[in-house]
């Protein structure tokens, strides 16, 4: 199972990294692609949209089924990969280099509030029953 | 192959008959087209013989068994066909005046009577044309009756996450923000998560029961007191009613509508033998609001009813009588069935259930909720499977095909992972169940024996595995003609 330490996640299964420049980079995390199976679609979310913590602000779309995307933490849209959402299979392939969006949160400290990798683990692990 | 690959410019249908050439004269040169529409021209025994091989490449009620859960694939009765294709109602003109139609408002009234009889509802009607848009109607009634009584505030729908897919889809379609509500351990809604959701921004709950994770809720009661108590009302996803059918009324469980799958529960054709029909029935309160029309019985005549008559009505879903011709074959099987028939449908819908849950239990297969009974279908989880063998559920359905059976439903519901849905209906025998449970055991004997075989299934289609991550991505469904 692959949840890297440096990450935060969430318990719909997004994951959040810190940038230098003070906004946070969001995408899904490896074990819900393995769950959801091969991408066919990507919509994220329009730049500059502010997001409420928990809003649906993307959707992610396999051969299974589609998946809202939610905001982490509260914020402004600034950035969104149009390479994913062009070629949606990255996510399969790496979805912690796949990132979907950035936030740029309006405040730093909700990241706190997220899981780390050892409670994500958990998480995942108590899923599986 | 493509009818379209078959077309030989000017092949026509009437093999060696000379053909009558056309005249247009009545038509304005101008309003006339220069040329032909891009259509296949081939002849009448091209046509039947294409098509008469494409229906033997497919699996269907009529040649397999069929046990896709949540879809109910039970047998179409051949009397509901007959019934239905009477020349009387075949040629009757839906804009024909009533009082030369009065036999099939009769039949469309008696089945809306029936349809309320079942359901416990005070009234149905019957034009949506499908599941999904009898559910649109339904939430639409909900939020007319909000709405009527000044009451805007109820911006927000709860959707259970073990219900049908549509729910939530259906709510967006009538402007609701969707709140999902939890299962528990068991497959039962969490009531305190539904405690906390409640409150004046409630128009409604929207439930499936059974619920997609083909267990029955235990808690209806208590759920519809909270809702209604945060004074919003209940919405019951009748799709699966064939595990209740005659035994117990959404109605008589506090709930205000409820749409119910002619093309499930009352064995009219379905999956691509179509079309569907989602009635909807109500409770008083909701009356006022059903969509048009509607059939009345009053002083020995039988009569339309439209917005002139009901003014509240949340309008027409079609251009006349929903879908007629389905309408006319769930009457003719409602009245085989009679009461007591109805009943038998729920009795042995969850017993065949039952029966292939506990046989492939004790044939290995581990059930998704096993301290719980099957409703009408069940959940087999290969998640052990999968780590003990690579073998996964897309890999045993695509071997079930090289069995002669219809695979079940895969990878829905979601909250089960590596899941097949099992439904296999009260139309189909004990020795039927007992050959898909062999067929199941081999390919379990398979996965760990030779798992090679089970992986590169099918092996005997007239299609191996279909790329369907390429499907999605790259969409093609036009034909375009190669360049002359």
């Amino acid at each position: 199972m692959s949840i890297p330490a440096n990450l935060k996640y969430t318990k719909s299964h997004e994951w959040a990294r810190p940038e230098a420049d003070g906004t946070v980079t969001v995408g899904i995390t490896h074990h819900a692609q393995e769950l959801l199976g091969d991408m066919v679609y990507v919509e994220n979310p329009a730049v500059g949209r502010q997001l409420a913590v928990g809003e649906e602000c993307a959707v992610v779309e396999s051969v299974k089924a589609a998946s809202d995307v939610y905001a982490p933490l509260a914020g402004e849209v600034v950035a969104v990969n149009s390479a994913v959402a062009d070629s949606p299979e990255q996510i399969n392939q790496d979805a912690y280099a796949a990132w979907m969006f950035k936030i740029k949160p309006t405040n730093p400290a909700d990241l706190n509030g997220l899981l780390d990798a050892t409670a994500y683990q958990a998480l995942v692990e108590s899923e599986a029953h | 192959m493509l009818i379209f690959e078959l077309s030989r410019p000017g092949r026509k249908n009437p093999s060696q008959a000379p053909a009558p050439q056309p005249e247009a004269s009545g038509i304005p040169a101008h309003l006339r087209r220069a040329d032909k529409p891009l259509l296949p021209e081939v002849s009448e025994m091209d046509a039947v013989r294409h098509y008469t091989r494409l229906s033997q490449k497919n699996f269907s009620i009529d040649t397999h068994f069929y046990p896709l859960g949540s879809c109910t694939m039970k047998y179409n009765p051949r009397g509901a066909h007959q019934m239905a294709m009477l020349p009387q109602f075949l040629a009757r003109h839906p804009l024909a005046p009533e009082t030369t139609g009065q036999g099939v408002l009769a039949c469309l009234y008696e089945l809306q009577e029936m349809l309320k009889d079942v359901t416990g509802m005070a009234g149905v009607s019957l034009t949506p044309m499908a599941g999904a848009q009898g559910e649109f109607a339904g939430v639409a009634m909900i939020r007319a009756y909000h709405v009527a009584r000044g009451d805007t505030a109820r911006t927000e729908m709860l959707v259970p996450d073990a219900a049908h897919g549509t729910n939530p889809a259906s709510a967006v379609m009538c402007g609701y923000t969707i709140k999902e509500i939890p299962t528990d351990h068991d497959g039962n809604v969490d009531l305190a998560a539904l405690r906390a959701a409640v409150g004046p921004q409630t128009a409604g709950l929207m439930l499936t029961n059974p619920s997609t994770l083909g267990v029955f809720e235990q808690n209806i009661q208590e759920m519809q007191k909270i809702v209604h108590e945060a004074g919003g009302l209940l919405y019951y996803d009748g799709a699966n009613l064939n595990a209740i059918l005659g035994r117990v009324k959404p109605g008589d469980m506090g709930f205000d509508v409820i749409h119910v799958n002619l093309h499930k529960t009352f064995s009219t054709p379905h999956g691509g033998g179509g079309p569907g029909s989602g009635p909807v029935g109500v409770s008083e309160r909701l009356l006022p609001f059903l969509p048009v029309p509607i059939i009345a019985h009053e002083d020995g005549r039988y009569r339309l009813v439209t917005e002139q008559g009901l003014p509240q009505s949340i309008g027409h879903l079609s251009a006349f009588m929903g879908n007629t011709g389905i309408l006319l074959r769930a009457y003719a099987y409602a009245r085989m069935l009679g009461g007591e028939g109805m009943r038998r449908v729920a009795d042995f819908a969850t017993l065949n259930a039952n029966y292939l849950m506990a046989e492939l239990k004790k044939a290995g297969f581990d059930i998704a909720f096993p301290q719980r009974r099957a409703s009408h279908e069940f959940i087999v989880t290969l998640k052990g499977l999968k780590e003990q063998t690579g073998i996964n559920a897309m890999d045993v359905a695509k071997r079930l095909l090289d069995k002669g059976f219809h695979a079940p439903t895969t990878y829905f519901p979601m909250l089960v992972p590596e899941c097949l849905l099992i439904e296999p209906t009260e139309t189909e025998s004990k020795q039927t169940l007992d050959a898909f449970v062999a067929a199941l055991k081999e390919v379990l004997e398979e996965a760990h024996a030779n798992p090679e075989l089970v992986k590169g299934a099918p092996h005997t289609m007239p299609v191996r595995r279909l790329d369907d991550v390429k499907a999605a991505r790259e969409l093609d469904l036009v034909w375009k003609a190669p360049a002359a």
